[in-house]
This record gives structure tokens, sequence and C-alpha cells, in this order.
């Protein structure tokens, strides 16, 4: 018997402001095994250089609305981690 | 709707967009930029934004405040550069009576500053730059878990 591979998610993550800075970077793609939450993208993006400067729970998003860290992601979503936000 | 702008806010012709002969009662805010931030000077901001949010989360804000209070509501924020004393953010309702205009005025500019995606740096005086982290003055983002 052959054991089947599951596909990985391919999401789309986005970093602004202070978090682009310590990065180096403001998109990238990142490749998780389901089942894939918020969470599990962002301790792929802690492994990048810079990644361990992000706090250990960032605000998150998921295709422009505000999500929890247990929020599941589904392959072609756009995850955003947001430094603390200062409009106004 | 676009809430989001590069350029000056006109706020007179917000004040004319949400007044009318059966609102009796109007209020604004304007966050403007100020010259000092703790105790040091500040020459000028810069704002920048996660724009396609920003604008969905700023039209999610409108509607409540629409669904919660009987106002007209008029909100922009300003991107870009701005020099001290520049409006970076205008909201502005219009109601009956005052007390849903204020109230409402008062839910859309803590609304704003609490979720949209919107961050500002601060050029001081001594050359220095810095991302603005009001967190610890900040009422948290709460999300449902899923």
């Amino acid at each position: 018997m052959t054991a089947t591979a599951t596909p990985s998610i391919v999401v789309r993550v986005l970093l602004f402001a202070s978090y682009a800075d310590r990065l180096g970077l403001d998109s990238l793609e990142v490749s998780v095994d389901p089942p894939a939450t918020v969470g599990r993208v962002l301790e792929r993006v802690r492994l990048l250089p810079g990644g361990s400067e992000l706090p250990p729970r960032p605000l998150c998003a998921r295709n422009l609305a505000h999500v929890a860290l247990d929020e599941p992601v589904s392959a072609g979503d756009e995850i955003a981690v947001l430094p603390p936000l200062a409009g106004g | 709707m676009s809430y989001l702008t590069s350029d000056p806010i006109d706020f007179p012709s917000l004040l004319d967009s949400v007044q009318s002969p059966e609102r009796g009662g109007v209020a604004s805010f304007l966050g403007i930029v100020r010259d000092h931030h703790q105790a040091r000077a500040v020459l000028r901001l810069q704002y920048s934004a996660y724009v396609p949010m920003a604008e969905a989360e700023c039209a999610r804000i409108v509607a409540e405040t629409e669904s919660r209070w009987p106002v007209c509501v008029a909100l922009r924020h300003r991107l870009g550069a701005l020099d001290i004393g520049d409006a970076a953010l205008v909201a502005v309702t219009g109601s009956a009576h005052r007390e849903a205009a204020f109230s409402a005025c008062r839910y859309l500019v803590e609304e704003v500053k609490r979720r949209v995606p919107i961050w500002k740096q601060e050029f001081y005086s001594d050359g220095s730059i810095e991302w603005v982290d009001p967190t610890a003055a900040a009422r948290p983002v709460t999300v449902e878990s899923a």
C-alpha cells in the first residue's frame, strides 16, 4: 500500500510597518500542512531571520478581517500580521 | 466610497455631506497632528496602511454606527506625509438630536483607532524616527475563537 502525502496549503503572508522592518520583507508565501491555522502560519514566519522578534500573540487578519490565532486557513488565503495599530 | 485619502481632508465638504433640514445635531472630531509625543518634539508624521483591509474595516465601522444610532456618517483618514497641524482623521455625524450625534461620533473614532490597520512613524527633532506603538494605552482588539 502506498501512502499518499496530504498536499500542503500555501498562503500569502503580509507584514507591515515595524514587523516588515524587523524581517526585512513585506510579503512572502508560506506552506503549511493541513489542518492549518493562522497560528501555524505564524510559527513558520518566526523561523525567518528576524521572525523571533515578533510578539507571542500579534494581531492577525485573514482575508481582510481580524481573526484569532486558531482561525483555520485555506489555500490561497491572505494572512496579515499587524503591528500595534496607530491610526487616528 | 473611499475612507482613506492621500490628500488633505476637506472638512467642510464632509460637514456638508451629513447636514440636512431634519438633522438638528451635528458632531465632529478632528484628529490633528501634534508637535510632541511623550515629551519629545515631533516634526512630522508618516501614515501607512494595509489599504484593502483598512477600507473594509472602515466600511464595517460605519455600517455598525449607522445601525446603532439614527445618524448619517462621514469618515476620512489621511495617509502619507503629514505636518504638524494637519488633520489625520475626521469623523462627522448628523442626527435629529445631539445625543445620537455625540455617541455615534465617539464610537466611530474609538473603533477606527482600535481596529483599522493604520500605522504612523514619528520624525523627531533629534533626527530619530520611530513607529508609534500605543499598545499600552489602547484597548486590545478581541476576536472570537474559531
